[in-house]
């Protein structure tokens, strides 16, 4: 038996206006193939109306034992949201 | 991602034994306690990913042998509508088999792995299978019950502890309904029909009933990995609950359909909403798990075949994508 051939990840924009999301992945010989058998796989029914492809190899991720280092900085910063600042109800339209 | 070839810029995991693999075990049962979802690249003890590798395989596996008995019919299918309706059907069974396969990928098999175990005969898949369609009236019963007590047991797994998993039965769960709704109209109609197809019906009934009900596995005192898969939340329901509630729904359905069920110790319970129901002979599941049902041996030598029969094409698709990137190459 063959190897496998290379695995790409899909990623579908269901309607125009909307951004492309994962649903999952695929084996192909090239991106072609690749578009081919995502439309067959996961937009059986009108689930999008744009497919990306991507080999997997080519994807870098970040590495969850690091995820501390990387979010929690962000944690203690409420300051970026609105609801931080107290304003007197009285002020409209801010 | 749905991948394994992912490039990771991590540290490796730490060998199992030590005392950090305690500590991970604890943040790990604390995450899934907590409802958190796994993702591939997190950390987990290989007892689970082991679990969700033969569980995530085998479910896959049933899906495409599960494309066997069905696609039996859809040459003789009685008219173009239905023809239409279970070639979607048996389409989606191959979807299913690829978003399963997908995600067991992600947990470190590879695809050609599952493939060779599936043809060598190693792996298993769902005993139902190895049962013969012998008339159009199965492809109802299927449709109705086989898929019927497949949604019973998948519902409880779109919450399951391990992400691509949970999102893959998501989407088969979405697709799911179709196959049952268009079961249940083919009884419908045979029910209502002359009495040569109302017969064929409870035929059909009478074959596939014991079948489905045993397609939620042994009994919760015989059932090996319930216990953990239920701490890890890979299960929500132990088999005799998902059996359960399927024949307290199903019971009323064959009820309406004016069609008797093969047990004549199914009754309602007084005073609730539950079914009481003869004992299951757990003899022919055991048997047709073996190898030993109607159909085992077809249905193995269908996929090899189904696989040689494919190969010159996927040789030819490798070939070709070599040759267009080598002229791409030289082009450069």
């Amino acid at each position: 038996m063959s190897n496998d051939w290379p695995l790409f990840e899909v990623f579908i924009r269901s309607r125009a206006g909307l951004e492309h999301k994962h649903v999952g992945s695929v084996h192909a010989t090239d991106t072609r193939m690749a578009i081919e058998h995502a439309r067959d796989v996961y937009t059986r029914r009108q689930e999008g109306v744009s497919i990306w492809v991507v080999r997997s190899s080519d994807i870098t991720a970040s590495d969850p034992a690091e995820s501390d280092s990387l979010f929690e900085p962000a944690r203690d910063k409420v300051y970026r949201h609105p609801t931080f600042y107290a304003i007197p109800d009285e002020v409209k339209n801010l | 991602m749905y991948t394994q070839a992912l490039d990771s810029l991590g540290k490796d995991c730490l060998p199992d034994g030590s005392a950090d693999t305690a500590a991970l075990e604890t943040r790990f049962q604390e995450r899934v306690d907590g409802d958190e979802k796994i993702e591939p690249k997190d950390w987990m003890p290989d007892a689970y990913r082991q679990t969700l590798i033969r569980q995530i395989s085998q479910h896959a596996h049933s899906e495409i042998v599960g494309m066997l008995p069905e696609g039996n019919w859809i040459s003789r299918a009685p008219t173009l509508r239905r023809k239409a309706v279970l070639i979607a059907k048996v389409q989606d069974e191959g979807g299913h088999g690829m978003y399963l396969y997908s995600a067991a990928e992600t947990l470190g098999i590879s695809r050609q792995q599952m493939m060779e175990q599936l043809l060598a005969g190693t792996a298993k898949y769902s005993s139902i299978f190895n049962y013969p369609t012998l008339t159009w009236a199965d492809v109802g019963a299927i449709g109705w019950l086989v898929d019927g007590a497949a949604i019973m047991n998948q519902i409880p797994i779109c919450r399951c502890s391990y992400g691509p998993y949970a999102r893959a039965m998501v989407r088969i769960c979405k697709e799911e309904s179709f196959h049952q709704r268009q079961g249940f109209e083919i009884m419908l109609s045979l029910a209502r029909g002359t009495p040569e197809q109302r017969q064929m019906a409870q035929d059909a009934l009478n074959r596939w009933w014991w079948p489905s009900i045993m397609m939620f596995g042994p009994s919760d005192g015989d059932s090996k990995h319930t216990a953990q898969s239920m701490r890890w939340k890979i299960k929500r329901f132990t088999n005799d609950e998902l059996r359960q509630k399927f024949i307290d729904i199903t019971a009323p359905q064959a009820e309406f359909l004016g069609l008797t069920i093969p047990d004549p110790q199914l009754r309602k319970q007084e005073g609730s909403e539950h079914y009481s129901f003869g004992t299951i002979d757990w003899s022919e599941f055991h048997a047709v798990l073996k190898g030993n049902g109607p159909c085992n041996r077809e249905r193995l030598e269908a996929r090899q075949k189904a696989h040689e029969n494919g190969n010159w094409v996927r040789e030819a698709a490798a070939a070709y994508a070599e040759k267009q990137r080598t002229r791409a190459a030289q082009a450069a």
